[in-house]
């Protein structure tokens, strides 16, 4: 009795790839051919345009044309006119400045020997001011290109209470001498000028002078104004706590008392005369009910000033009211970012609900490239989507500001083009995050809860006004994954303008340390997801 | 699930009683179908595991949030002249922000497990009056988490009462500690039990017509956060903000808790838990008329 053996069959058909390109093939076939995801996304992309775009409606009236034929003044009559500096941002140039010019190397030395200052609390001008300085009160010598606000300059200064500094170019701040000025401590400052570079110095006695710093002010003409000046900005004190914030704001200005003036250099003009650059802020629109000026007593100057000489911030108590960024045109990313997580986590759980994770699984037993192609998939749709979201709401959004007559801070093409790019990353980790927990928790119900918790209420108990005292909400964005929202920031904080600095504008972490943080709790779920995707039975 | 499914006819192996099946629109009928519902829906409940989480989360969780808003506030006068304006039975209700999530979750579970699981077919089968097993869904949800919110309100108030005179909310600064006896207090508690109890029932009007869990809860979360942001942050046009602040869920429901500056609000405590009222009524509404026209 003999056995016949018969082959196996065997189909006809080539066996089927295993590659990783295979898998992103089927991911990317399991995700389009889904309407409702695809719908998904699209709502997202909506979201953010319609609160990006809707918020802009300003209907303030800023003013009115005088004469006989006056009439209100709204949309782009209403935007603010800043000049540019030296390093081509915006900034706020005005102060009352006792001058001489200087043409050739030269330098200015002055003892200031009281710094005094006064606030108008919000009443109409020149009415019963309160003692007291700013915190950024500034008096002191000053070396500037020429009067024309926004020029180069060089100075050192007193200030209300972070002692003598040196700043230039308005965004260079270095600290000199700390303390208080009074007439029982002096401080000697000093600058000095040689062709491009400026030298300051500080010194408690006249007699030891210690450098400050070095300014090199490239392209300065060879004749210079220099003085004495005083300024002050605006009040802003603004605090938030639970069920919202308190401010007081109102113009300022501040006083200071120099002698043993002097001035040397080959060619100087020989006598002072004072004038104000630029409008002192929060006074009448030429600077009506400020007391600026300067008094001369033998070779006393008192020099009263107000107004600021720093780049311009947004926020509240900045003084600079109808300034915004560019980002508030991308406020509306944490709705978008709610639709686009819960399409994420339905691409991994709606597997599981269906069972069709069982089919998935043994087609490629590999499991954490499953999981890796989902990603992938998930990641890059809704970076795209992101993507062309942003780049559309940004440019759309600055232009309807300008015509309502909100001023966006200018930022260079490099920082628009992180912010928007940011953004869609910021939305495709996000999607990626949504997708490790819904593997880890496999419910739908419990990883959106916990992916909308842990982002979105924060983000929104961390950003919106009055929900927690500020330090709290401080730590949250530094702390859980709404930190990433820090990617979309695009003016940096400078700490020599007293604001407060708040998000959506500004944000307690840089921008890439923001977006490191999200990174990091995504990177940290994904190991997670990969490491019980492989241990427990579909 | 399989015992709720047999908790669902408990009168097997008895005569048929002629009411619910004999005549569909009669309302005998439906009171009848409704107590069998209530009896299933009941049973279901009690036999999932995550009701009593969620409702020890609804508790816990609110009473921590609460306590930690309450204990994170100081008040020090500063010498500017701000004094330390708060309302503190609302800084007391803080939890109830992150309550309102556990509740619509709770809500939303309630449905959309069923239909996760294709449960819905065997219980719209055993019970095929479908508004009376909405009906009963959402008393038994309301009764609930009435039930968790008194406590998490309790406990939430109780916290406030002993944390803040520590922190300077003292007579003499003109605080008196919270009280029910005070009156505003008191509406602002019973209040915020009724609007946990009205968030429940939007979301589970809403998870009836979505029937995906997933999307009923990223469609109620966002139905009650997203109006918030979108007043502080984006709008700035004074008649659109009027009426988001007057006809949103959360914003218009939540002016139940204030007790301070009742001037001032978009819209009057009573009024403002109205229009959350009517939020939860068209949900429940749109609910139940897909839950009927539809297949399950």
């Amino acid at each position: 009795m003999t056995t016949a053996t018969v082959a196996p069959y065997r189909s006809a058909q080539p066996a089927g790839r295993d590659g990783f390109a295979q898998l992103l093939r089927a991911e990317w076939d399991k995700f389009r051919s889904v309407r409702g995801w695809v719908i998904g996304m699209i709502v997202a992309a909506l979201l953010m345009l319609a609160f990006g775009l809707l918020g802009v409606q300003n209907s303030s009236v800023c003013g009115s044309t005088g004469g006989p034929n006056a009439r209100t003044l709204t949309g782009a009559a209403c935007l603010p006119t800043f000049p540019v500096g030296p390093g081509g941002q915006v900034v706020t140039d005005s102060f009352y400045f006792v001058r001489q010019s200087l043409t050739g190397n030269g330098s200015i030395t002055a003892r200031v020997t009281s710094f005094t200052g006064a606030q108008y609390n919000q009443g109409p001008p020149g009415s019963n001011p309160a003692a007291g300085l700013q915190q950024w009160s500034k008096a002191g010598i000053i070396i500037k290109a020429s009067t024309k606000p926004g020029s180069a300059y060089a100075a050192m200064m007193v200030t209300g209470s972070h002692g003598v500094r040196m700043q230039y170019d308005f965004t260079q701040d270095i600290a000199g001498l700390p303390g208080k000025v009074s007439s029982a401590h002096p401080r000697w400052l000093r600058l000095t000028r040689s062709g491009d570079t400026i030298t300051g110095y500080d010194s408690a006695d006249g007699a030891h002078w210690t450098q400050v710093a070095v300014a090199d002010l490239a392209g300065l003409p060879s004749t210079v104004q220099v003085g004495l000046f005083a300024t002050s900005p605006n009040a802003g004190h603004f605090t938030t706590s639970f069920g919202g914030g308190t401010g007081s704001f109102g113009p300022t200005q501040a006083t200071g008392v120099f002698d043993h003036v002097g001035l040397s250099g080959s060619k100087h003009s020989g006598s002072w005369t004072g004038g104000a650059i630029g409008v002192p802020t929060g006074f009448g629109p030429s600077g009506q009910g400020s007391d600026e000026g300067f008094q001369r007593a033998g070779g006393t100057f008192t020099v009263t000033g107000s107004g600021d000489i720093a780049p311009v911030v947004t926020g509240p108590g900045s003084g600079s009211g109808g300034t915004g960024t560019i980002q508030e045109h991308l406020i509306g990313t944490f709705a978008g970012l709610i639709a686009v997580m819960v399409v994420a986590v339905m691409f991994i759980t709606a597997e599981y609900r269906r069972g069709l994770i069982r089919v998935t699984l043994a087609a490629s037993p590999r499991r954490g490239r499953v999981l890796a192609a989902k990603a992938v998939v998930i990641g890059l749709v809704t970076f795209v989507m992101g993507l062309v979201t942003a780049a559309i709401a940004v440019p759309v959004g600055v232009h309807l500001s300008h015509d309502q007559g909100l001023y966006m801070l200018p930022v260079s093409w490099l920082t628009a083009a992180r912010v928007v790019v940011g953004t869609a990353a910021l939305l495709a980790v996000g999607a990626v995050l949504a997708l490790a927990v819904g593997t880890i928790l496999r419910r739908s119900a419990a990883a959106v809860t916990a992916v909308i918790v842990g982002i979105v209420l924060t983000y929104v108990i961390g950003v919106v006004p009055g929900v927690l005292p500020s330090g709290a909400a401080a730590w949250l964005l530094r702390v859980t994954p709404a930190a990433g929202f820090a990617i979309q920031q695009s003016t940096p904080t400078y700490p020599q303008v007293a604001n407060s600095y708040l998000p959506p504008d500004y944000y307690p972490l840089a921008a890439w340390a923001g977006f490191a943080v999200l990174c990091g709790y995504a990177a940290l779920a994904m190991c997670l997801a990969v490491f019980l995707i492989r241990r427990r039975d579909a | 699930m399989s015992r709720a499914a047999a908790a669902a006819r408990p009168d097997t192996g008895q005569a048929p009683r002629p009411g619910p099946a004999g005549s569909p629109g009669a309302w005998p009928g439906w009171w009848a179908g409704l107590r069998d519902a209530l009896h299933a829906e009941w049973t279901k409940l009690r036999t999932v595991a995550a009701t009593a989480w969620m409702l020890a989360a609804i508790v816990v969780l609110t009473i921590a949030v609460s306590a930690a808003a309450v204990a994170a506030t100081k008040c020090n006068p500063s010498p500017a002249g701000l004094s330390c304006a708060a309302d503190t039975t609302k800084l007391s209700l803080t939890g109830v922000y992150l309550g309102q999530a556990l509740a619509a979750i709770l809500a939303v579970l309630t449905v959309c497990n069923e239909y996760s699981t294709g449960m819905i077919r065997v219980t719209l089968a055993a019970m095929p009056r479908r508004s009376a097993v909405l009906a009963a869904k959402a008393l038994l949800v309301g009764c609930l988490v009435l039930a968790a919110g008194t406590l998490a309100i309790g406990g939430s108030l109780l916290a406030g009462r002993l944390i803040l005179p520590g922190n300077g909310f003292t007579a003499a600064h003109g605080y008196a500690p919270i009280s029910l006896a005070h009156g505003p207090t008191l509406r602002a508690a019973c209040g915020s039990v009724l609007y946990l109890v009205l968030v429940a029932l939007l979301s589970l009007g809403l998870a009836a017509a979505v029937r995906d869990s997933a999307m009923a809860i990223g469609a109620s979360l966002g139905l009650l956060y997203l109006p918030p942001i979108l007043i502080s942050l984006t709008v700035s046009n004074p008649v659109w903000l009027h009426r988001l602040e007057r006809y949103t869920p959360m914003n218009a429901g939540l002016t139940i808790q204030d007790t301070t500056g009742l001037h001032g609000l978009p819209i009057s405590p009573w009024g403002g838990l109205g229009v959350l009222a009517l939020w939860a009524a068209g949900g429940m509404l749109a609910g139940g008329m897909l839950l009927r026209l539809r297949d399950a």
